[in-house]
């Protein structure tokens, strides 16, 4: 990643029934391997424990999250994603994997403010069960028409990741869903 | 509306998340076998009305391929398990005979 790399919306942000704020240049390093075979290499590079299935562990200054049986994504510093994805590489040496720095290949968002609010506005632009979502559980799913995921920061932030191409659609999405007068009242 | 519970990420998904991949547990018949098991492999398939596999992908999820047992009348779910299933596993098919004691694997 270069110095002169810039994320997809540049921190773009709106509000409404909750706060959507892009926030800027994000590392993510995504890792495919046998999971409980890497679940050492992990460790040692960062930090965290491998997750169970959904969940994300936490590390140092960095989150490991579970994204399928055999992929898991690091979210961390975004100067640090490079070095992460080479150490886990030799930390894996003569081991099947994958190993890649998709910082740029990302956007992500933050979604603050009251607790049933939050949980209104992603309800209205996903099929996931968002009232069954719990703190450390990563969801993958749909945003109307693209891919995405959805996690709990804390009780009052939800942070939403999707591919930098569609970044300005669902931040669109979210804001639309956020409009004032559109307000549910579901989640209380 | 359907909805399936993906065996490799355990969410109960609705079928928006996922994608339809058509009948499963079809035998490959490719070059060099008789033709008219070919075209069977090609375009013959069962269209129940009723008890049905099928493959589907959790496209907007895990993104894994697996395999489904429902009902193509109602859309009742009778169960899904790992694509690397060569034929329906023996709970499924207990739990399609519980619903319907009529129905048999042919
Ligand atoms: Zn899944």
């Amino acid at each position: 990643m270069s110095e002169f790399s810039v994320s997809a919306l540049d921190g773009l942000s709106v509000g409404g029934s909750v706060t959507i704020r892009e926030m800027g240049r994000q590392g993510m390093v995504s890792l495919r391997a046998d999971l409980s075979a890497a679940a050492k290499a992990v460790a040692r590079v960062t930090g965290a424990e491998m997750p169970a299935q959904r969940k994300i562990s936490a590390g140092k200054e960095c989150a490991v999250a579970w994204m399928s049986p055999d992929e898991v994504l690091i979210l961390c510093a975004a100067d640090q994603a490079g070095k992460i994805a080479f150490d886990l590489s030799e930390a894996l040496t003569g081991q099947h994997h994958l190993a890649l720095d998709i910082s740029d290949a990302r956007a992500m968002f933050s979604v603050t403010g009251e607790a049933g609010a939050i949980r209104d506005v992603l309800a209205k632009i996903t099929p996931a069960d968002i009232g069954a979502l719990g703190l450390g559980e990563m969801r993958r799913t749909r945003l109307q028409q693209v891919a995405g995921a959805i996690w709990f920061e804390a009780g009052d932030e939800a942070r939403v990741i999707c591919f930098r191409s569609v970044a300005r659609y669902v931040f669109d999405l979210l804001a639309m869903s956020a409009r004032e007068g559109g307000t549910v009242g579901y989640h209380g | 509306m359907l909805t399936f519970r993906c065996p490799y990420c355990g969410i109960d998904a609705c079928e928006t998340e996922l994608a339809p991949g058509g009948e499963a547990h079809l035998k490959r018949f490719g070059p060099g076998s008789a033709d008219a098991d070919f075209e069977a492999y090609l375009f013959l398939r069962h269209n129940a009305k009723g008890v049905h596999f099928e493959r589907w992908r959790h496209a907007m999820g895990c993104g894994k391929w697996f395999l489904a047992a429902r009902c193509t009348a109602t859309l009742e779910v009778f169960g899904t398990y790992p694509a690397q299933t060569p034929e329906p596993p023996q709970d499924i098919v207990a739990a399609i005979r519980a619903k319907r004691p009529d129905w048999s694997l042919s």
